[in-house]
């Protein structure tokens, strides 16, 4: 499906779901509640088959974090962001879709080690690149440590 | 002392043990730490662990302007920082809308395609070291050497060259690098098939790699596997093909698409990669257009507000760059997606079962390159 095709049949199909224009990718953003549904129905359903988790990623905006993913389609070749929003910035915790696409594993582990952000039902959440003892998650916005050598203006 | 009087039942001492493979391991190429399960010489589980080289890039360039965090791509994947330079700055062109000259195009993709052979033919040597076969190291090395030299001429560095940027290229191409191209491609060209004479032929070899960490198509699409690695299980990746930049549409290229997905064929992708690249630069070093190498940016970019993606093709795989811009001199959030990253994590699922001898097997023709994997 071309951009616009994809942005019209999602509006139909995710009524409830919010759309933004990206300068690149269509970007769907979903309700923490309805989002493990949603991404299982893109994967799965045949007319999108986005089987190709090509990004996960997180962003700090200092109220809310964001997970955003970046999925495409080997069949199609069709390209989507789908974002999530955590608004409880003391304790974001969101659904892992490590059953979905196992390329989920090593991302999540990255953007819980350094953000912070914890997966239910992922099979072995750690921090894998800083360790269990370092204070913080350094991509935090709010993050600071001794040793930052250039600190944000 | 007391002597226990009969042998500890086998229930109470099963086989099972843990060892870690690095982080300083010759096979690892670099600082990666695998905790593997063994049973015997039998892996049964891997987990890798990260952060030996991590020096938080996406951190810092949070607070340096967008012509200064290009510098620190060429720290990731050092063997391809021709294309990460060049993500960058497509990035930085699309946000702005900067159409640069011909000239400038075509001598990044010559830079580019140079740059992915000396890639392959480093990992083709080291492959072989990591395999036990000493002599292909010294072979690559021979025209490596050769190509490092031309990017020394250009780019005034052998490694982290920081030679593409917004705009173009840094400045015109030294006055021999025509000529020295052309004899380095003739000169390849004539010895590529002792490549095949010392580890594609070689019964050892074949031995080591055949049906060894095999990666089904479906696991590969499902780890977003790419790159060779990708294209060795049967999935169309290639981003020149896919989504082409700097006029990769005009040239005429095959993608290498093979199936059976062990390391052997993940050998013979890079193999034929690295004809496909002669083939690009034959096109190209004859129809360099005169004219600027770059056009004219501000000093301080300000990419306008919004999110922009990004990829290349790498000589591991794509390479994303995700940015967030809040409209300020510096980005907002920008996440580099590593081919190498999602290429880690077959590692688990095609070594388990195997032996441990394979697991060096398996890693030498993953290709990981590990600053890339920790940023």
């Amino acid at each position: 499906m071309s951009k616009e095709e994809l942005k019209a049949y999602l509006e139909l199909t995710f009524p409830t779901c919010k759309f933004e224009n990206s300068i690149d990718f269509p970007m769907l953003i979903v309700e923490k509640e309805h989002f493990f549904a949603i991404a299982k129905q893109l994967k799965e359903e045949p007319a999108t088959n986005f089987d190709f988790l090509f990004c996960q990623t997180a962003v700090d905006y200092t109220t809310r974090f964001e997970v955003v993913y970046h999925l495409t389609s080997t069949q199609y070749r069709h390209d989507l962001v789908v974002k999530v929003l955590l608004e409880d910035r003391e304790n974001p915790v969101t659904e892992s879709v490590y059953s979905l696409w196992k390329a989920a594993e090593l991302y999540e582990n990255e953007i819980f080690d350094l953000f912070g952000i914890r997966f239910l039902n992922h099979p072995n959440l750690r921090r894998i690149m800083l360790g269990a003892d370092w204070p913080g998650y350094p991509l935090r916005k709010d993050y600071s440590d001794e040793f930052i050598l250039t600190p944000q203006s | 002392m007391e002597v226990p009087n009969k042998l500890i039942p086998v229930e109470d001492a099963p086989g099972e043990f843990v060892i870690n493979v690095g982080p300083q391991h010759p096979s690892t190429h670099g600082v990666l730490r695998l905790r593997v399960k063994l049973d015997g010489e039998q892996i049964l589980d891997i987990e890798p662990h990260l952060g030996y080289i991590h020096r938080g890039i996406e951190k810092m360039s949070e607070s340096l302007g967008y012509k200064q965090f290009i510098y620190l791509t060429s720290r990731m994947d050092y063997l391809s920082a021709h294309m990460n330079n060049q993500a960058c700055s497509l990035i930085i062109e699309k946000g702005l809308q900067i159409e640069i000259p011909e000239r400038a195009k075509v001598i990044r993709l010559l830079m580019i395609e140079l740059q992915r052979l000396a890639s392959h033919q480093l990992w083709w040597g080291s492959a072989g070291l990591d395999m036990g076969a000493v002599s292909p190291f010294f072979f690559a090395f021979r025209e490596r050497e050769q190509i490092l030299e031309i990017f020394e001429e250009t780019c005034g560095t052998r490694l982290t060259m920081n030679y593409i940027t917004p705009g173009g290229v840094m400045n015109d191409l030294h006055p021999t690098f025509v000529k020295t191209v052309k004899t380095l491609i003739k000169q390849f060209k004539e010895n590529i098939h002792e490549y095949d004479k010392l580890l594609t032929g070689n019964i050892i070899f074949q031995k080591r790699t055949q049906d060894v960490g095999v990666l089904s198509k479906e696991l590969a699409i499902s780890l977003g596997a790419t790159g060779p690695v990708g294209r060795a299980s049967g999935i169309s990746c290639d981003v020149r093909k896919l989504h082409p930049y700097d006029g990769y549409e005009k040239l005429d290229f095959k993608e290498i698409v093979m199936t059976k997905g062990d390391s052997f064929t993940r050998y013979l992708v890079r193999i034929e990669e690295m004809k496909q690249s002669m083939h690009i630069i034959d096109q190209l070093i004859d129809n360099i257009p005169e004219g600027d190498c770059r056009v004219k940016t501000k000093a301080v970019i300000r990419l306008p507000e919004g999110e922009y993606y990004q990829r290349v093709e790498t000589a591991r795989g794509e390479l994303g760059v995700y940015i967030v811009s809040d409209g300020n001199k510096s980005p907002y959030r920008i996440k580099y997606r590593t081919p190498n990253f999602s290429n880690l994590g077959a590692l688990q699922y095609i070594a388990k079962g195997s032996k441990i001898g394979d697991l060096v097997a398996i890693m030498a023709t993953l290709d990981l390159i590990i600053p890339d994997i920790d940023r």
